[in-house]
């Protein structure tokens, strides 16, 4: 396939070209939160920055960060920098614990934001004949604003479902068209099951590609999808607080995201100390927003671990690749004093076999932890006879022990007994948190 | 010489079972022979029935996991010690029962059994050999 680019000669400008880009509306725009935000100023003072000091893209980490707290402190308009006469729209975080974080876009940023899902349309090869899906979410959640954007920005035919009814999101897959899904991985897997349930075959379906993030997903889910849609699943990158989805996309090649470097800067860092990381080395993602005009923010702590990847793309993009982050530093679990990721449970799952389909299970039974996984049962997995079942059942304990430093004890449970998710998945149940807490 | 047998998977779950033979009764499939085996936490069901295409249809329309073999039904003589005989035959043979369970039929006079081995034909052989028939699946369905 042809390398589609909605924006050319920004998306392959040269490094020194981006860099010069940087620092330019790094400093422009750490003058504006200044003169604006009253937080900026107050935190620049008590650090003894000056908006001054900041002259290109090597004076960032003087800056402080700003956590998902301060946009709590300032619930609902506080951190906005401009007044709300310019703000033409608001979206808020569905917050799943404390109150939720409020954000404003501008005219331009609006714009922007429909560039960048534009590239992310591009870059999976839709252009203004496709179709597409949005099944993120319609509402204060950005997730279907964002690419419905994008859609109207190529000059696609978006078709505005929203998440929920599964059953008519197939009836419209099959009868509107519908060439580009844009939804939740965990989803796009429900709605692949469903389909297949229903015994219908993907190969009728005009659907080419997916547009799958807003969770984080594996590489081995990332196959499942493709294999049981007969499409091409593309991972999209984003949060509320910097923008919504498509700071980086993901372009044909498939490995990793291209971050929108022309509006943000992103940065890894070590979360227990701050200190910025070499790039390439595993850390806490931070953006610094450098076009936005609403809500701006600067070195932003996502609490994503991931990693960032300096390489050429053959896709001829210039801009940096992050990978699929390992989930949320807050999904990070601490059991028996090792660190434990869901993504890591989810690779070992379907690395065995096993569908995306599991629940994990936290709990304290005489002052030690314990760890369930729920896994439902697949017909490949399953036999006749106890001595085979309970062989790849103990293959799945093994690797997970291996992998995962510490055991954890399978439970196979009946197909579609998981409670499915329409957004964003509910993995984990610490019960541990109910103790005391 | 084998029939087929229908294995599912029942979660240790309150009416896991009452949903299979719920969907299977709907459909008027009947049970010819049945056993459970159980673990901790779930169990597998294994049936011969009247219908097993149609039965393994209705099934994964319950999203059942379900998972189809063949296994050997023999015929015997509802008296004493003629399990014993089959046992004590196929263990001269080093044959290896992984798992087996018994029915009666309509008629007084038999009994039978389904027997999980890992050659069928070298076990119906074997049994023939020595007096002892094997039930093909329209016989197992017509008892």
């Amino acid at each position: 396939m042809a390398e589609c680019y909605w924006q050319k000669e920004i998306e392959t400008a040269s490094r020194e070209q981006i860099r010069e880009w940087q620092s330019e509306r790094l400093v422009k725009t750490v003058k504006h939160v200044y003169d604006n935000v009253e937080l900026y100023r107050k935190r620049m003072d008590e650090a003894g920055v000056k908006p001054e000091d900041i002259k290109s893209v090597d004076d960032l980490k003087k800056l402080p960060f700003t956590y998902k707290q301060d946009l709590r402190d300032a619930y609902p308009y506080g951190l906005f920098a401009v007044p709300m006469s310019e703000v033409l729209r608001l979206h808020a975080s569905s917050g799943t614990t404390g109150k939720q974080i409020v954000v404003g876009y501008t005219k331009h940023d609006l714009e922007v934001w429909d560039d960048i899902a534009a590239r992310q349309l591009y870059a999976v090869g839709a252009d203004e004949n496709d179709f597409i899906h949005v099944s993120y979410g319609y509402g204060l959640f950005t997730g279907g604003f964002g690419l419905h954007g994008g859609a109207g920005r190529i000059g696609a035919t978006a078709i505005p479902v929203s998440s929920g009814n599964t059953d008519r999101q197939i009836t419209i897959l099959q009868d509107f068209g519908s060439t580009v899904l844009c939804c939740t991985p965990s989803y796009a897997m429900y709605i692949a099951e469903q389909i297949k349930a229903k015994g219908i075959d993907p190969k009728t379906l005009p659907l080419k590609a997916g547009i799958f993030g807003a969770e984080p997903w594996t590489e081995e889910m990332r196959r499942q999808i493709e294999e049981m849609l007969d499409i091409k699943a593309y991972d999209v990158y984003g949060l509320t607080e910097i923008m919504g989805p498509c700071v980086s996309y993901e372009c044909s090649e498939q490995k990793g995201m291209h971050v929108n470097e022309d509006h943000f800067i992103i940065e890894t860092i070590n979360p227990e100390t701050g200190e910025v990381l070499p790039q390439g080395e595993q850390g806490e993602l931070v953006f610094t927003c450098i076009t936005k005009e609403c809500c701006p923010f600067i070195r932003y702590r996502t609490r994503d671990i991931g990693i960032i990847n300096t390489e050429p793309c053959e896709c001829g993009r210039t801009f940096v690749r992050m990978s699929k982050p390992m989930g949320r530093s807050d999904d990070m679990m601490i059991i028996r004093g090792v660190n434990v990721f869901p993504s890591q449970i989810e690779t070992v799952l379907l690395r065995q076999g096993y569908l995306p389909n599991y629940k994990i299970i936290v709990d304290r039974v005489n002052n030690t932890d314990t760890l369930e996984v729920q896994v439902e049962m697949t017909e490949d997995m399953f036999s006749d006879t106890v001595t085979k079942v309970k062989e790849y059942e103990k293959a799945l304990e093994s690797e997970l022990r291996s992998l995962l430093g510490i055991g954890a004890d399978v439970k196979l449970v009946a197909p579609n007994s998981i409670e499915r998710s329409m957004g964003k998945a509910v993995r984990v149940v610490d019960k541990r948190k109910l103790i005391g807490g | 010489m084998s029939i087929r047998q229908i294995s599912v998977f029942v979660e240790n779950k309150k009416g896991s079972l009452v949903k299979i033979t719920d969907a299977l009764s709907r459909e008027s499939i009947d049970l010819r022979a049945m056993s459970i085996a159980d673990t901790q936490d779930f169990g597998i069901l294994r049936l011969i029935v009247s219908d097993t295409d149609k039965a393994v249809e209705v099934l994964r329309k319950e999203n059942c996991i379900v998972s189809v073999n063949e296994v050997v039904g023999v015929r015997l003589r509802n008296e004493p010690g003629a399990l014993g005989a089959v046992v004590s035959l196929l263990s001269d043979k080093d044959i290896n029962i992984e798992y087996m369970y018994a029915f009666n039929g309509a008629t007084p006079h038999h009994a039978y059994l389904v027997l999980r081995v890992d050659d069928n034909d070298k076990v119906a052989e074997i049994l023939l050999a020595a007096g002892i028939k094997c039930i093909t699946e329209e016989q197992a369905s017509e008892i």
